[in-house]
């Protein structure tokens, strides 16, 4: 899967979570704009998991603030 | 040159690093202004027995102290704390590893062999200390650590000191478990962590599945029984005892500040290889060992609790009671039936919470108020811990107390 189409993937996914509509683009934050908490955190987190079939780490998610770098995280997780 | 011609050099400004925790002044400093009691600075000016104490001035029933089976003012554990004391002096002065390890400290763990039925038994300086020690020492950077979310923060703090990669699912679902475990990379060392009760809501972890399908994919167990032991499964063991699957977990994490009534925390384990834990396990070697007398009660205590049978039955007696009346009365509790010795009630918000805890206080009954972080999905909580030493009178009073206080802040 390239990385547009993991982007389009995770997109469907983020829907039910992005309550206010927020419009994404790469350097749209989760705990900034999107305004995730830690459990909002965890079960988007469990839903691209399951999705993808990979494991994103506590210690990966810290290194993942906006959506960019989720798409890319994911993108080289599903790659290997 | 003139020293009035040159400008005095100005020190760069210090960044206050206490500044992040502003909110939590800001919060704090809400709810005081209400004029709600400090619920995070009582005081027991006495204390009275294991389940009366004179806190801020009031007689009050303890209703949140974890003391389960009673232990803390047992005549054998107090009488064997004052001789060692007597005997031994008041405190070790050094690490296990070098000279604070004395007679005490092989007895307690002798105790601990027998009460689990287990080879090994490590006694550390408290419970959060034998978790950090023995998470961090076991999983270590490129090993896997799949935990349930809900779990404690000393596992929490284990997983980070050891820098192994932390995979947290949710709570209590053994298929998201399974999952993840099965995602781990081949050859990855794995370790599953759970907990026999969970001490927020009072639930129990579905071991038996929890465990068969963690050694079913190749990963040693870790159970945390800080809530059950001396009171769950047929000898006290906890929560893998009862489900019958004891003999599948690696290591048994336990505290001695709860049913033993002490302080102090252990790790109990067949691993043939388990004693070199003592001489790589830092939060065991860098630090004093706890004073003989501590060690001496906390030997009797857990001995005494081997042969706890009638005391266990009144805890579950008064827990089901509790549980029902609460219930009846209108209470929101975190589980459905009586689990454990922990009965959790839900508070609709921190502000109403505080109101309860504080209205609660002034009837003269001490619960635990549990908060955001330390609670799951962001709820505020009203934390009852039973002890065996409760009698029915009391927890008749205490559903009194509950009703009135529930009726005059609205909850119920």
């Amino acid at each position: 899967m390239n990385s547009a189409e993991v982007n389009e993937r995770i997109r469907t996914l983020i829907e039910p979570f992005n309550k206010k509509g927020i419009a994404i683009e790469d350097a749209t934050t989760f705990a900034g704009d999107l305004e995730f908490d830690s459990l909002t955190v965890m079960d988007f987190v469990a839903e691209i998991e399951d999705e993808f079939d990979v494991i994103i780490s506590m210690n990966q998610q810290a290194e993942i603030e906006n959506w960019g770098q989720l798409v890319a995280a994911v993108h080289k997780l599903q790659d290997s | 040159m003139a020293a009035s011609m040159t400008e005095t050099p100005t020190a760069p400004a210090t960044v206050d690093l206490l500044a992040k925790f502003d909110p939590i002044i800001q919060t704090r400093e809400a709810l005081l202004a209400a004029g709600v009691e400090d619920p995070f600075n009582l005081v027991m000016e006495q204390v009275l027995s294991p389940t009366r104490a004179i806190c801020n001035g009031r007689d009050t029933i303890l209703l949140g102290t974890y003391n389960y089976m009673g232990m803390t003012f047992d005549d054998d554990v107090i009488a064997a704390g004052k001789a060692a004391m007597e005997d031994f002096g008041a405190g070790t002065t050094g690490s296990r590893v070098l000279n604070g390890t004395f007679r005490d400290h092989r007895d307690v763990e002798a105790a601990l062999r027998e009460f689990y039925a287990m080879d090994h038994a490590m006694v550390f300086s408290t419970g959060y200390q034998a978790n950090l020690g023995i998470i961090s020492t076991l999983a270590g950077k490129g090993d896997y650590i799949i935990l349930d979310i809900d779990s404690h923060a000393s596992i929490y703090d284990g997983c980070a000191m050891g820098k192994a990669e932390v995979v947290p699912f949710k709570h209590n679902d053994i298929e998201a478990m399974e999952k993840r475990l099965k995602r781990v990379p081949e050859g990855a060392g794995k370790l599953v962590v759970l907990e026999g009760v969970y001490s927020m809501m009072g639930d129990v972890a579905p071991l038996k599945e929890m465990v068969r399908i963690a050694k079913e994919n190749g990963a040693m167990v870790l159970v945390d029984e800080a809530h059950s032991m001396g009171f769950i499964g047929q000898h006290g063991r906890g929560v893998a005892e009862e489900q019958g699957v004891i003999d599948d977990v690696d290591f048994i994490i336990g505290t001695f500040s709860k049913s033993v009534g002490t302080v102090g925390g252990f790790c109990v384990s067949n691993h043939p290889k388990f004693e070199v834990l003592r001489l790589v396990c830092r939060p065991y070697v860098f630090t004093a060992a706890l004073p003989p007398s501590v060690m001496a009660s906390s030997a009797t205590s857990i001995r005494k609790l081997m042969h706890g049978g009638n005391k266990r039955a009144h805890l579950w007696e008064n827990s089901r009671t509790l549980h029902q009346g609460l219930r009846d009365l209108g209470f929101t509790l975190g589980t459905d039936t009586p689990q454990s010795a922990i009965i959790a009630v839900i508070m609709p918000d921190l502000e109403k919470g505080a109101m309860m805890w504080e209205a609660l206080l002034k009837e003269g009954l001490y619960v635990n108020l549990a908060r955001p972080p330390a609670t799951p999905a962001g709820m505020t909580l009203l934390r009852c811990s039973l002890c065996a030493e409760h009698s029915a009178e009391q927890v008749t009073t205490i559903l009194g107390m509950f009703e009135r206080a529930g009726k005059a802040i609205g909850i119920i």
